[in-house]
């Protein structure tokens, strides 16, 4: 009888595969059809791909028949964000605006995914263009918590997130450029790594704010996260900004003992704000690491409370400019002629400057329009807040008070970091400051939404690796995160750690009561 | 703003200065883009050298190619500049449908060199000029719109084979004085940048490309100076085209000068665009606010540095400039400075044939003037490069070593010139089949004693003194034989008239 492919871990999964004591295809099979079951209820995948997926398998399948060597990822099925770039699959960054775009190419990370023979399965939902922390923001419905489906799963990687959280696939790939993979993760009771800033290629991944993506895994564990790390980690020439250090094993440095680790605990990070709930169970995932041989000490972030507006004004200054090309010419979403349009004279405006006469916006050419009218269509209202925040801060007369300042700032909240790891290895704390909040408690208030990042922005900001994993639930059985910080190329270290709290703990195995 | 001046108060017409910098577009030759792996060749069909990165496709991410880095470093060595050992890349935001990543990867407050210049003397000693160079930084191309205005649909179409080519973009101070110091200017540049390899400049595929700022500096009766607003001119497409356009842009500026009194300061910059056909610049739209381009450093791209040997090896990719062959070819050979303004400006191919061709017949001067009267005229007859062409310096050098010799006369040397020209076979063998043989002193010693009887009236000439009568000899001796030396014909007839 072989086993329930749901009930493995990725490296069970991958093994079962190997050896044969399970085929891709069955495996495929499995997940496949626990989407279907799952998907109408978490709006987790905006497409799947069963054809390809089964496909896929049954070829891997054959080749272990025929004795031929198998990738490290064999047979495991993987949810892709809707982020990166699938040359057989749409990619629609979860936006009208990018609605049955196809990309002509796979991003470097799926076309590592494939290499290590791992099942693309499908893509997931996410925040359109990754902006926003409750998935609400996606142009094609909010995924729901797999906990809780009338809470948010979080965001931006909230369809990565559910779907790990709820047996879609055994592990997910997210993007993190404010804690779009540790949120999530922490509000659905999973593992996710933002790993440090150019460890793993960019290139195929849509831009939100280039000097702040980064991709990682998202599954169950550590040990499935290692896994995934190793098969996607490493230099590539394509990307100016991925680092060339070599890519250790991630998977053989999981059990190494954590006697003498020192941990940095932030006390400022459990001031107002941070619900009591959250804040015991993070405090008891401290316990349980001075019970693994650490340590724990108080350190120092001073500049870590700017991290919220340096971010907002950094990531959204990237993201104007990153978004620019979405302008109907080429591809994506384009309006419609104008019907009745009157045409304007030439009048000196500038190209974003239609104005309103009559109720009717008048544009100074026919180019203008198609470019206003297209972006007005195809872009969300968070996203149009942030290409507009962006494109003001760095316009002349605003460059220095704003973008120049928030650089500075990111200087310091970097040396920050830099001073605290003088003596502590990693710093731990929470997620975020409450476990899922319902849907649509936040959709009105954009600066509340912002504030779900305060946890995990200074780690884009400084470049440097987090992860984030359960480490208990409240009363109501939601799941609380906690997330471990450690300095740049840190990634074995934070794997290792967690895998040893989650060889003590059994947060990470709990399944969600979803009845489907 | 000043008042108006009264007429009186205006210098005549014809005593301003005219100042003039340039801001010159130059691709740079390298097989591939400056941030992808597409080929940049020219004239391919729309759209079919393009790749993720330079369609500025979703997730495309750019890749510097140090190759066209290395190339604009060698440039800005030879215009002298200072090279900065740490530069960046900035983007320049703005919407066109050329440009489809809504930005364009340019240099702004760190362009990898500065502070250099370029001078251009007139080879007939007109003038001289040492053009400083503000900056030179790198960017990325646009593609090319192509507007469909004839069809009345108003559809444009976009091609982006270009977009990503590298661009070096080269500005200058106001240092320039006349319409035709900016074009001898622009020619030397083009010169070097052809001479370095980095760039063809061929403006006609638009891989030079040329902006001029111009105004006027008029001497007020009071000694102050009177400054006209700068006109930005564009849509030059040549050379001339910048010269006729400035001097346009003068006489203009002079005319509006007189007519408004209007200053430098008073009206933001104009742009007025070349009218060639009808030879007028004329005013393109005003812009409310001035563009702002929300610079910010391009967040895909890593800072490069430029190390001692990186400048090493640049240095040794350079070569002798024009300017430093022109004194070395005036030194080496013995020739003028013009003869080697003319020999420099043809290439540097031209240069190494005119030095074979001097080191063979050992004389800078003949050389010299064999290249400019029938190498350099021919060539221009003939199309083609000095590289295939057909008389080789060993031959050209057999001709003129004969010519010497005295084995036939230069009027009969380009004869053989022609010859060798025209059927590519060697000079000894055109020699032999034209029968030109030296002629030996005998027969010229009978052909002269034959004139000489023939001709009273000319031996009476030259004995009451005329001694030029003696050409009209010549002309009979080579109409008897061609291969007669007119030198010898007249010495030996001289000689037999003497002894008369």
């Amino acid at each position: 009888m072989p086993p329930d492919p749901l009930q493995l871990s990725a490296v069970e999964l991958v093994h079962a595969v190997r050896s044969g004591d399970l085929t891709a295809v069955a495996c495929t099979e499995a997940f496949l059809a626990r989407i279907e079951r799952t998907n109408g209820v978490l709006n987790a995948f905006l497409a799947v791909d069963r054809e390809g997926a089964l496909a896929r398998a049954a070829e891997i399948d054959a080749r272990r028949r025929s004795g031929k060597p198998l990738g490290p990822l064999a047979g495991l099925p993987v949810g892709v964000k809707d982020a990166l770039c699938t040359a057989d699959l749409p990619t629609t960054c979860a936006s009208k605006m990018l609605a049955g775009y196809r990309p002509p190419y796979d991003a470097e990370v799926v076309a590592r995914l494939r290499h290590a023979d791992a099942v693309i399965v499908g893509k997931t939902n996410m925040d359109e263009f990754a902006m926003g922390g409750s998935n609400e923001n996606s142009a094609f419905g909010p995924v729901a918590n797999p906990w809780d489906t009338s809470r948010a799963p979080g965001g931006s990687s909230g369809g990565s997130a559910a779907c790990v959280a709820a047996d879609m696939a055994p592990v997910a790939i997210g993007s993190d450029t404010g804690g779009s993979i540790r949120q999530p993760a922490g509000l659905c009771g999973i593992t996710g790594l933002k790993p440090t800033y150019g460890r793993v290629s960019r290139r195929g991944l849509v831009a939100f704010a280039s000097s702040l993506d980064q991709i990682g895994p998202m599954a169950r564990s550590a040990a499935d996260c290692a896994l995934v790390l190793e098969a996607i980690a490493g230099h590539d020439p394509g990307d100016s900004t991925s680092l060339r250090d070599e890519v250790p094993s991630y998977t053989r440095a999981l059990d190494k003992p954590l006697t003498g680790l020192r941990i940095g605990r932030v006390p400022e990070h459990f001031a107002a704000g941070l619900d009591p709930e959250v804040a015991r169970g993070v405090d008891e995932a401290f316990a349980v690491f001075r019970q693994l041989g650490a340590t724990v000490h108080d350190v120092r972030l001073p500049h870590a409370h700017h991290g919220i507006p340096t971010y907002y004004l950094i990531a959204p200054c990237e993201a104007s400019s990153n978004l620019a090309r979405y302008d109907g010419a080429h591809y994506g979403h384009r309006a419609e002629p104008g019907k009745g349009h009157r045409a304007e004279p030439t009048n000196g405006h500038r190209a974003d400057s239609g104005k309103e006469r009559d109720g009717a916006a008048a544009f100074e050419s026919p180019l203008v329009e198609m470019y206003c009218r297209s972006r007005a269509e195809g872009f969300g209202p968070e996203v149009k807040r942030r290409i507009m925040l962006g494109t003001y801060a760095l316009s002349a007369g605003y460059y220095d008070a704003y973008y120049a300042k928030a650089l500075r700032v990111r200087r310091l909240i970097r040396q920050d970091y830099l001073d605290a790891f003088q003596t502590v290895d990693l710093i731990g704390g929470p997620v975020s400051a409450t476990a899922a909040f319902p849907l649509g408690e936040k959709t009105g208030d954009p600066l509340a939404m912002y504030l779900v990042d305060m946890y995990t922005v200074t780690a884009n900001l400084a470049g440097i690796g987090g992860i984030s994993f359960p480490c208990g639930f409240t009363a109501g059985g939601l799941p609380i995160g906690f997330q471990l910080q450690g300095p740049a190329l840190a990634e074995s270290l934070l794997l290792n750690a967690t895998d040893r709290f989650q060889s003590l703990t059994d947060w990470h195995r709990r399944r969600p009561p979803l009845a489907v | 703003m000043a008042a108006a001046p009264s007429p009186a108060d205006v210098a005549a017409p014809g005593s301003f200065t005219t100042i003039i910098g340039l801001e010159v577009h130059v691709q740079l030759q390298t097989a591939t883009k400056l941030f992808c792996g597409c080929p940049t060749t020219f004239g391919a069909p729309p759209n079919t050298q393009v790749c993720p990165t330079c369609l500025g496709l979703p997730g495309s991410l750019p890749v510097m190619n140090r190759h066209a880095f290395d190339l604009a470093v060698r440039a800005a060595l030879a215009l002298d500049c200072t090279i900065a050992p740490f530069t960046k890349w900035d983007r320049k935001n703005y919407f066109y449908p050329d440009l489809p990543k809504g930005y364009q990867i340019s240099q702004f407050d760190l362009p990898f060199s500065s502070d250099g210049f370029l001078e251009v003397v007139d080879p007939k000693g007109a003038f001289s000029r040492r053009v400083g160079i503000i900056r030179v930084h790198l960017e990325e191309d646009a593609g090319k719109s192509m507007h469909d205005e004839a069809a009345g649909t108003a559809d444009s179409r976009i091609d982006l084979n270009r977009a990503g080519t590298p661009l070096c973009e080269i500005v200058t101070q106001p240092d320039l004085r006349s319409p035709q110091e900016a074009r001898a200017w622009l020619n030397e540049l083009k010169l070097l940048l052809v001479y370095l390899g980095v760039s063809d400049c061929n403006m006609q595929e638009g891989s030079l490309r040329v902006d001029a700022n111009v105004n006027l500096h008029i001497p007020r009766p009071d000694g102050s100076v009177a400054k006209t607003p700068i006109v930005e001119i564009k849509n030059m497409n040549s050379f001339r085209s910048v010269e006729r356009a400035l001097a346009y842009e003068a006489a203009r500026q002079w005319e509006e000068w007189q007519a408004t009194g209007r200053e430098l300061g008073s009206a933001p910059k104009q742009t007025r665009g070349w009218d060639d056909p009808a030879g007028v610049t004329r005013g393109q739209r005003h812009k409310e606010e001035s563009s702002d381009y929300r610079y910010f450093p391009e967040p895909d791209l890593v800072p490069v540095r430029v190390s001692a040997d990186d400048l090493a090896r640049a240095r040794a990719a350079m070569g002798v400039p024009p300017a430093g062959l022109r004194r070395m070819l005036a030194e080496r050979w013995g020739i003028s400075a013009y003869d080697a303004d003319v020999l420099v400006n043809q290439g540097r191919e031209l240069v190494a044939y005119f030095e074979e061709l001097a080191g063979l017949v050992g004389e800078g001067k003949v050389a010299s003037n064999w290249m400019q009267q029938d190498v350099l005229r021919t060539l221009n007859e003939r199309g083609g490069t000095i590289d295939a062409f057909p008389v080789r310096p060993a031959a050209l050098a057999d001709i003129i070593g004969r010519i010497a010799a005295g084995d036939f006369d230069t009027s009969r040397g380009r004869e053989i010139f022609a010859e060798v020209l025209a059927s590519g076979r060697t000079v000894a063998d055109v020699v032999a089949s034209l029968g030109i043989a030296a002629v030996d002193d005998d027969a010229l010693d009978a052909l002269c004693r034959e004139l000489v009887a023939a001709n009273p009236k000319i031996v009476a000439d030259v004995q009451g003194g005329k001694e030029q009568a003696a050409a009209g000899l010549i002309g009979q001796a080579k109409k008897k034989n061609p291969n007669v030396n007119p030198g010898k014909v007249r010495a030996k007839c001289l000689e037999i008239i003497r002894g008369l």
